[in-house]
């Protein structure tokens, strides 16, 4: 994606959700029962959409294309980490909206349901993931590493879901999904609620192509930093062509000012790391 | 493939029997699991009894990150997992080996464990065949997502601190199935433990396959 592109996405995204929070907070009624509390409906949702599916379910399809031989390329591996990365800060703040909605309408910040307790643990999985991919090693070595990581930690949100499921449940069932939608939500409420959608949706892209980009150049710096730094040592070593003998106050590595003594070329065998 | 998985699991038993640290090591840390926390509830029947079930997959569960720890640490020696490598076996052969040899380490601690907490808490067993099943379900599980995570953090410099971050996750659901039905082992409600076998079943079945299909490349990784 050009930077152009990613410009107009993050113009779009920023409209989207302006128009959704001017919606949300100023034209849209309270709720009947809940007040000002329900207007959380218009976020809560919209994120776990983002994060349980969006996000997860992209990182999952990239890994496992980048671990098949056909469809192997750096290119996988980078949006699943983009992905994971953006998804996690998406759980975290469908947690943090749920048990501020939890609060007043439950009564406690935290229930042991099993929507909360399995969104958590999807946390804490993709957090290992992510802590995974900080460990320094060589990119293919760590992108199958992380790929392999990610669809092991896929497969176990089925199972997860079926086992906290089978403990007592507070949360109400789907509500957008409900196909008595109309009967539930009406007009105002319902269009700003898909427009929340669309609008996280598009930070999420959004988000994504930044986090994306950001990668690619953080790899082209590990890439080059070895080499830019090796130069760099050479030219140090090699006196200056037309100058004098390299005799006299100089800057040292940690740029402390080094005695006047005759200064014999550095060893430029060293990796100056 | 299961020759190869009996040559890996005949090696790290091998090894294990004479080096002893699983004997030594990992099951009185289990056993200490125990006795820490009885100091934690208390030293009344009534919290330690309800609770047995609990406590004693959890100590099951710490067990397992370290019998993967060491069921790695014994091929972190130079170039021995690049022998490995080159010695030919079929990666799936050797994830089920080792998967193996976990699982049988850990089946042995989960009897000295019954006994402990059989000893210790004043709890006693109703229904064998739900235990046992129910524990055989549970280690096939946790023997084969903790050797994954294993592999995949073999030769890591952070990988004392990196498994148990990535492997209890995973296997959360185990403690909480494997709980529930020993919960119902030890207090008769059979019918509502055997519910849970659902839960041990497909992840033992799930992991299993996980590991047969991706240890090839997680091998590469090394």
């Amino acid at each position: 994606m050009t930077r152009t592109a990613t410009r107009w996405l993050g113009a779009a995204a920023l409209v989207a959700t302006a128009a959704t929070v001017w919606l949300g907070l100023w034209v849209t009624p309270p709720d009947r029962v809940q007040g000002d509390l329900a207007r959380l409906v218009y976020l809560h949702p919209a994120l776990a959409w983002v994060s349980l599916y969006l996000a997860f379910g992209l990182a999952a399809l990239s890994s496992l294309l980048y671990l098949w031989r056909r469809t192997r390329s750096l290119f996988w591996d980078r949006l699943a980490a983009s992905s994971v990365e953006v998804g996690v800060v998406f759980t975290a703040l469908t947690l943090v909206t749920g048990s501020i909605w939890g609060r007043p309408t439950w009564g406690v910040w935290w229930t042991w349901d099993a929507r909360l307790t399995s969104t958590a643990l999807l946390l804490v999985l993709f957090l290992g993931y992510l802590a995974l991919r900080r460990v320094p090693a060589d990119p293919a070595v760590r992108a199958r590493r992380c790929a392999v990581a990610a669809l092991v930690a896929f497969v176990d949100v089925p199972i997860v879901h079926f086992s906290v499921v089978w403990w007592q449940t507070l949360h109400q069932g789907a509500t957008v999904l409900d196909p008595g939608l109309k009967l539930k939500i009406h007009g105002s409420m319902a269009w700003t609620l898909l427009l929340g959608f669309v609008a996280f949706t598009l930070v999420f892209a959004w988000m994504l192509a930044v986090r994306y980009r950001i990668e690619v150049l953080s790899d082209a710096v590990g890439d080059q930093e070895l080499d830019v730094s090796l130069e760099e040592r050479w030219a140090e070593a090699d006196p200056p062509a037309t100058g004098a003998a390299p005799v006299g106050h100089q800057l040292g590595h940690e740029g402390v000012l080094s005695p006047p003594v005759p200064v014999a070329p550095p060893e430029p065998t060293g990796t100056p790391r | 493939m299961w020759r190869d998985a009996l040559l890996v699991a005949g090696k790290d038993l091998r090894i294990e029997l004479r080096s002893r640290v699983a004997v030594w090591q990992v099951l009185p840390f289990a056993l200490l699991c125990l006795v820490l926390f009885a100091f934690a509830l208390g030293p009344g029947p009534g919290p330690l009894r309800a609770a047995a079930p609990g406590l004693f997959w959890l100590a099951v569960l710490f067990s397992t990150v370290l019998a993967t720890q060491r069921s790695f640490a014994i091929e972190s020696g130079e170039g021995l997992r690049d022998g490995l490598r080159l010695s030919g076996l079929d990666p799936a052969g050797v994830f089920l080996g080792k998967a193996a040899a976990v699982g049988a380490q850990l089946f042995v601690l989960e009897v000295v464990l019954w006994a402990g907490i059989a000893l210790l808490f004043g709890v006693r067993i109703h229904s064998f065949w739900l235990a046992g099943l129910s524990a055989v379900l549970a280690t096939i599980g946790l023997a084969s997502a903790g050797v994954i995570y294993g592999a995949l953090s073999a030769g890591l410099r952070v990988r004392e601190t990196l498994l148990p971050l990535l492997v209890l996750p995973i296997v959360a659901p185990v403690l909480l199935a494997a709980s529930r039905a020993w919960a119902g082992a030890l207090t008769g409600a059979v019918g509502a433990g055997t519910d849970w076998l659902r839960i041990l079943g497909p992840f033992a079945v799930v992991y299993v396959t996980v590991g047969i299909l991706l240890y090839g490349p997680l091998l590469e990784a090394g």
